[in-house]
């Protein structure tokens, strides 16, 4: 009974499965000029004839350097300044020591591909030409001018408080706003002196000023790309290719990229195969991937988080389950312990995840197995359990054993009540598993991630539709597999 | 007269609640014993000691004067079944495979059951178009046959019968009575059944056996129990029974 649902499960999943493990692999964090970045070396890669695969929108910092350094991933863009304030934060690295550093974790660095992605203050050209203020200190002659700074500007001692010591500024009109509402105040006149950084789109979007910081107060946050240094033998053309980047991209070169992906809504990929056309002449090849195409892609890889996650929980719980009901003592163990699994919240299991398994598809696929367990596990017992004790009993009389009893008998009886946590772990899955984008497993929840950080509906739509048709099918599925799994008996 | 199941002293109860208490009795075999007394005297939970779905506190059980614990349980269970009120048969199986499932357990090939199935539905006049049906789609008295003829598929010596007419209507009741009295005569069981209704025991009942409160009151015929009751309890007990039956005969 249960087995063939079983073997309908494990005949879904083959072809799933069999996927070739690409040889270089790539990742970004999660904002657009990083995806955009990590775009174009997969183009170089592919531009090598490499077996690539990209990994986009990974994480903050911490994700990506560590899948580095556990070789989950071989390279990816970062920055001087987050290397050496954030990744060696406790060790006051001098930036001529980074290389040498880097190299001694079997990292190799590129030198800066040019822009330098820092704190910035500016203001609408307009007003600065017009007041004729170029640098930051500058400012120091119009005390009436209205700050308006992101919350976090204000707090952060590399921010505000200290631009304010280092260029002796004296504006008292300083106020705390939300990044949009800052651009927005700036337009309306109600607010003068903004921060970004200095790639943001808006820059060129609200044509800005960037006041050039002449003290040198703001750390630096020079691009730069790091790899893992097996790659310099492995694929040394590819490392040649990469290194032409060096120096090859200017703020405002990065500025109108991510205008084009942010604003003007042009795919990351197309905007990087233009950067390495005109920089380069090299021709990507690249066509746009057509809706079908990504629908395909983000399904497969959807489906293969659900499947595999979904039958190891078949197979693990059906047995805890009727452990539960055999062992009312152990039972409570069991529903106790996955039932505090169940508590956790999604994304927090998938985060513990990382330091055990790292990033991609098999941390995902664990935390989403942990999290199917106790729907099935308790319907398992429930349903065991149910069994009306005249049953049970006139099994026993009947002089046949526990096991043949369970077989013949138990499991059978139950079988509508597990089927149906079973149906309750899937439908939680296929939801769930669009979560899985955030450590890099990829599926519908990878358009709705680059949709959350371009702010662009039809993209979250784009996961967020499949996702929910992807559920009703399961539970139309189910509905379907019920009649052939529950006894015809049971159904009169 | 051979002893079939022998029972000396034997105490049972469920937390604070004695069911049974100083039980002592000998069960006849071939010979059809029926338990009868008000609800909760201990009647039933005799019969599923002696099935071994429960243990007694102390006292002595012994099937053909071997003591059980000695025996080993499971090949007593093939020699001896037990059939409730609802009859217990498995919903998900047809009424064929119920009466069955024993036998493809222990390995018997199709003919064997086959034929085997043919004669219990011919003992007990169960039509053989309903054996594909499911316990759902069959009527109570249909559910009951089928119950017996799992009970006499693997042709066991003991049956314990607990209210097993208790669910059905009077008609059905009646020529079910009548069909059963004859199998356990023509198949010579040795078999102990329980009962609320003293009619009914009279009418199975070589020997009655009635309790009250976890304990023997009296054991015998009915006309014993007319002619010498042995406790006043015994008088009333008939009295009423049989007194709705006069009641009902002047209506």
């Amino acid at each position: 009974m249960l087995s063939k649902l079983l073997l309908i499960v494990i005949l879904i999943t083959i072809p799933v499965l069999s996927q070739e493990d690409p040889k270089l692999k790539v990742g970004s964090k999660k904002f657009t000029e990083n995806v955009i970045l990590g775009e174009i070396i997969t183009q170089l890669a592919l531009n090598d004839n490499l077996n690539v695969s990209y990994v986009r929108d990974l994480g903050g910092t911490r994700i990506l350097w560590n899948a580095l350094l556990n070789k989950e991933i071989d390279i990816y863009p970062e920055y001087t300044g987050t290397i050496m304030e954030e990744i060696f934060a406790d060790e006051n690295i001098e930036r001529s020591n980074l290389e040498s550093r880097l190299n001694a974790l079997n990292i190799g660095i590129t030198k800066p591909l040019g822009f330098n992605n820092t704190y910035a203050i500016g203001m609408l050209r307009e007003l600065a030409d017009s007041l004729g203020i170029k640098n930051i200190s500058d400012l120091r002659r119009f005390p009436n001018l209205k700050f308006g700074f992101t919350n976090e500007f204000i707090d952060r001692n590399d921010g505000w408080p200290g631009l304010k010591n280092k260029y002796q500024l004296p504006q008292k009109d300083v106020n705390g706003l939300d990044h949009d509402l800052a651009y927005r105040g700036l337009e309306s006149g109600s607010v003068d002196v903004i921060d970004f950084y200095s790639t943001d789109a808006e820059i060129e979007y609200y044509n800005l000023k960037v006041l050039i910081d002449d003290l040198k107060y703001f750390t630096e946050y020079k691009c730069v790309i790091i790899y893992r240094k097996e790659l310099e033998t492995l694929y040394p053309d590819f490392i040649t290719s990469i290194t032409r980047l060096e120096g090859s991209i200017s703020e405002s070169q990065m500025v109108k990229m991510n205008l084009d992906v942010k604003i003007n809504g042009e795919s990351e990929e197309r905007t990087a195969s233009k950067f390495i056309e005109s920089r380069f002449s090299i021709n990507s090849n690249f066509e746009d991937n057509n809706f079908v195409d990504r629908l395909y892609y983000n399904t497969k890889e959807h489906l293969f988080l659900v499947l595999i996650s979904l039958t190891g929980a078949i197979i693990i719980s059906i047995p805890l389950g009727i452990i539960a009901y055999k062992k009312k003592k152990l039972g409570k163990v069991i529903l106790g312990f996955t039932g505090v699994i169940q508590t956790i919240p999604s994304l927090a299991i998938l985060v513990f995840m990382i330091p055990l398994l790292g990033i991609g598809s098999w941390p995902a696929i664990s935390a989403l197995f942990l999290y199917s367990l106790l729907p099935i596990v308790r319907n398992t017992f429930l349903g065991l359990e149910d069994i009306a004790t005249s049953i049970k009993e006139s099994a026993i009389v009947l002089g046949l054993s526990p096991l043949a009893i369970l077989k013949k008998i138990e499991l059978p009886l139950a079988s509508r009540s597990i089927l149906a946590g079973i149906k309750t772990s899937a439908v939680i899955n296929v939801g769930t598993a669009t979560l899985g984008a955030l450590i890099g497993a990829g599926g519908y929840g990878q358009p709705i991630l680059t949709g959350i950080r371009l702010d662009k509906v039809s993209l979250i739509l784009e996961g967020a539709i499949p996702a929910a048709i992807l559920a009703l099918l399961v539970q139309w599925l189910f509905d379907l597999s019920e009649k052939l799994i529950v006894p015809r008996g049971l159904r009169i | 007269m051979q002893m079939a199941i022998q029972l000396r002293n034997i105490y049972k109860s469920f937390n604070s609640t004695v069911a049974l208490k100083d039980f002592s009795y000998n069960f006849k075999k071939t010979k059809t014993s029926v338990l009868i007394g008000p609800s909760g005297c201990g009647k039933s939970s005799l019969l599923r000691l002696i099935a071994g779905l429960i243990q007694s506190d102390s006292g002595t059980l012994e099937i053909d004067e071997n003591p059980l614990p000695d025996i080993n349980l499971q090949s007593f269970r093939k020699r001896i079944r037990y059939v409730i009120q609802d009859g217990g048969l498995f919903p998900h199986l047809t009424a064929k495979e119920n009466v069955s499932l024993v036998a493809d357990y222990l390995g018997w090939d199709n003919d064997k059951v086959s034929k085997r199935i043919i004669e219990l539905t011919n003992l007990t006049k169960f039509p053989t178009d309903g054996l594909n049906r499911y316990p759902a789609e069959l009527s109570g008295g249909q559910k009951q046959r089928v119950s017996l003829m799992r009970a006499l598929m693997l042709n066991a010596e003991f049956l314990l019968l607990d209210e097993p007419l208790g669910a059905l209507d009077p008609l059905i009741r009646y020529e079910l009575q009548i069909d059963l009295k004859n199998i356990f005569g023509e198949l010579k069981k040795t078999v102990v059944m329980v009962t609320h209704d003293l009619n009914e025991a009279v009418f199975f009942a070589d020997e009655i056996i009635l309790m009250k409160e976890g304990s023997i009151i009296q054991t015998g015929t009915i006309d014993d129990f007319i002619k010498f009751p042995a406790d006043p309890f015994v008088t009333r007990f008939v009295n009423a029974q049989l007194g709705q039956i006069k009641n009902i005969g002047k209506e």
